[in-house]
C-alpha cells in the first residue's frame, strides 16, 4: 500500500487531499494507496475574513469549518498536531506519540505568527491575524476619537503581504467617514525602501497612499516599542508616535519542520524546488503554501495555484505515468484581490515570469473578494476551481 | 562609493551573505538579519544575484547609518560590502 502523508489541513493541505481522492479513486477503493491529512486542530479557518472582523462584521463562527466536513470520505483525518518528521525512515511521529510511516510527504503546515518577539507587543500593539486579535483591534478603533494611527511591520515574510496597506487604507476610509479624519494622521510603515515589495503594485499603491494623505515612512523596521512614550522605534533610528498602533507580527514555518531538519531556522521556511515544489531535492517530499521559501505572496491563493502541481505529481508516481509536464511545474501563479477601501478594490494577477498589472481600482474587484469570500467553503477547498 | 574592482583599504569581511537566487526584498532582509545580530563594527558582505540590491541596500545603509564599505560585480552577481557602525 502506498501512503500518501499531508500535515496540514488548512488551504494547501485540503486542496491537495481532495485531488488526489479524485485522482486516484480506484486505487483508494481498492486500497492500493491512502491518503491521510494530519491536521492539529481538525479545523480549517478562512483566515482572510480576519479583517472583515474588523472592518466588516464578519463573525467568527462563519470562518472555521471541520475539516472532516470538507474533505473527501477516501480520506483519513488524523487530529494530532505533528511534532517530527523523519526523512531516513519516512515516518512522521505525533504529540500523542503515535508515529505514522509515509512514502510521499506533503509539507502543508503554514506559518505561525510570534508577537511575543517583540517586547510591549501584546499590550500596545493590534494585528488582525487572529479572530481574536481582529476583535480586539476593532474595540480599539471604536475608542479611538483621533491622533496618530501607525501601521507596521514587524518581520519579513508575513501572511497575504498586500494586508497591511489594505488596513491602512480601510482606516483611512472609515476615519473620514466617522468624522475623525481631521483630527487624526495615518502612517504606514514599510521595511523595504517602497510601498510594497513588488514594484509595479507599489506604483499602484503610492499614489493613492498620497490621494488619502497616508504618510509613507519606507526602510522602516520595527525594533522596539517604548509604551512609555508611546512611540515605536525602527531599526533605520526612526521613531513615531501612535494612539493606535497596528502591527504585522513576526512569521515563521512551524518549529518541528526546524526541529527536524527540514527547514533552517530562525525563519523555518522549508527549501522548495520554484517549479517542482519537491524539498530539498528529496523525490517523495513536497511542500505547498505559507510554509515555502519561495519568493511569492504567502498567500491562500498561491497554496490553491500550487496543489494541483502536488497532486499530479504523486498521482504520477502512484500510477506509474509519465508526468504531464505542463501540469506538473509550479509558474508562480497568484491571484489576489486587493482591497483599497470605499468600496473600491483591484486585482494582483503575476507569475515567477509576469509582474502584476493591477487593474484601476473600481468596485468590481471589491465586490470580488466579497464574492469569493462567500463562495470559499464551496469552492476551494473542494479543489473545485 | 561604487567600484567595480575591490579596493585595496577594504577591511576584512567578517560576515558573507549568500543571498543570490533570492529576490527582493530577501537579500536586505537577510543583511538586517545579520546587522541586528552582528557586533559594532562587523564588516558584511551580501551577494545578490537580485539588480535590485545594488540600489535598494546602499540606500538603505545611508538611511540606517551604517557605511557601505564597496560595491563590487563579480561573475553575474553583486557583492556589497557593509560596516556595522552603531
Ligand atoms: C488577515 C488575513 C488576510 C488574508 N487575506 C488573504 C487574501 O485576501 N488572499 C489570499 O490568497 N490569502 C490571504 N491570506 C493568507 C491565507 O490565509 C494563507 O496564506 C493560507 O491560509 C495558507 O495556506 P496553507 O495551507 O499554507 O496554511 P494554512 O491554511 O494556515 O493551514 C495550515 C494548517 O496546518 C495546521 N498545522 C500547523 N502546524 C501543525 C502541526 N505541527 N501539526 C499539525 N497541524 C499543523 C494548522 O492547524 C492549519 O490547519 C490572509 C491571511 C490573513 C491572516
Amino acid at each position: 500500500m502506498d501512503r500518501i502523508l499531508i500535515l496540514g489541513g488548512g488551504v494547501g493541505g485540503t486542496i491537495v487531499a481532495n485531488l488526489l481522492s479524485r485522482k486516484l479513486r480506484r486505487q483508494i477503493d481498492d486500497q492500493e494507496v491512502e491518503v491521510t491529512i494530519v491536521d492539529q486542530s481538525g479545523n480549517h479557518v478562512y483566515q482572510p475574513g480576519f479583517m472583515y472582523i474588523t472592518f466588516g462584521n464578519e463573525q467568527e463562527k462563519n470562518l472555521s469549518r471541520p475539516e472532516r466536513s470538507l474533505i473527501d470520505e477516501r480520506v483519513k483525518l488524523v487530529v494530532d498536531e505533528v511534532t517530527r518528521v523523519d526523512d531516513t525512515t519516512h515516518s512522521v511521529t505525533l504529540a500523542s506519540g503515535a508515529t505514522l510511516p509515509y512514502d510521499q510527504l506533503v509539507l502543508a503546515t503554514g506559518s505561525r505568527i510570534a508577537p511575543e518577539e517583540i517586547e510591549h507587543f501584546d499590550t500596545e500593539a493590534h494585528h488582525f491575524y487572529t479572530a481574536q486579535a481582529a476583535r480586539s483591534m476593532r474595540v480599539a478603533l471604536d475608542a479611538f476619537s483621533g491622533g496618530s494611527i501607525v501601521v507596521a511591520i514587524a518581520g519579513m515574510p508575513y501572511k497575504c503581504p498586500p494586508a497591511p496597506l489594505e488596513v491602512s487604507f480601510l482606516i483611512e476610509a472609515e476615519l473620514r467617514q466617522r468624522g475623525l479624519r481631521d483630527k487624526s494622521q495615518v502612517h504606514f510603515c514599510s521595511p523595504i525602501g517602497r510601498a510594497f515589495t513588488i514594484e509595479s503594485v507599489s506604483d499602484m499603491a503610492t499614489p493613492v497612499l498620497e490621494e488619502k494623505g497616508i504618510e509613507l515612512h519606507t526602510f522602516f523596521n520595527v525594533e522596539t516599542i517604548d509604551p512609555a512614550r508611546k512611540v515605536v522605534q525602527s531599526l533605520e533610528g526612526e521613531e513615531l508616535h501612535y494612539d493606535l498602533l497596528v502591527l504585522v507580527p513576526p512569521h515563521h514555518g512551524a518549529q518541528f519542520l526546524i526541529d527536524s531538519g527540514l527547514a533552517p531556522a530562525p525563519g523555518g521556511w522549508l527549501p522548495t524546488d520554484h517549479h517542482t515544489l519537491q524539498v530539498g531535492g528529496r523525490p517523495d517530499v513536497y511542500a505547498l503554501g505559507d510554509t515555502t521559501d519561495l519568493p511569492l505572496s504567502k498567500a491562500g491563493s498561491t497554496a490553491h495555484f500550487e496543489a494541483p502541481i502536488v497532486a499530479e505529481r504523486i498521482a504520477a508516481w502512484v500510477t506509474g505515468k509519465p508526468l504531464n509536464e505542463k501540469r506538473a511545474n509550479y509558474t508562480g501563479r497568484v491571484m489576489c484581490f486587493f482591497e483599497i477601501g470605499d468600496g473600491k478594490g483591484t486585482l494582483l494577477r503575476f507569475d515567477y515570469d509576469h509582474p502584476p498589472h493591477p487593474p484601476k481600482p473600481g468596485r468590481i474587484w471589491h465586490l470580488g473578494k466579497v464574492l469569493f469570500n462567500k463562495t470559499y467553503w464551496h469552492t476551494v477547498p473542494r479543489g473545485r476551481v | 562609493m561604487l567600484t567595480d574592482q575591490p579596493t585595496m583599504d577594504q577591511p576584512t569581511i567578517n560576515r558573507t551573505i549568500d543571498a543570490r537566487g533570492s529576490f527582493c526584498p530577501g537579500p536586505l532582509m537577510e543583511l538586517i538579519r545579520a546587522i541586528r545580530e552582528s557586533a559594532v563594527g562587523t564588516v558584511i558582505a551580501v551577494r545578490s544575484s537580485d539588480r535590485g540590491s545594488r540600489i535598494d541596500i546602499p540606500k538603505w545603509v545611508e538611511k540606517a547609518g551604517h557605511r557601505l564599505v564597496g560595491l563590487t560585480e563579480v561573475d553575474g552577481y553583486d557583492e556589497i560590502v557593509i560596516e556595522k557602525l552603531h
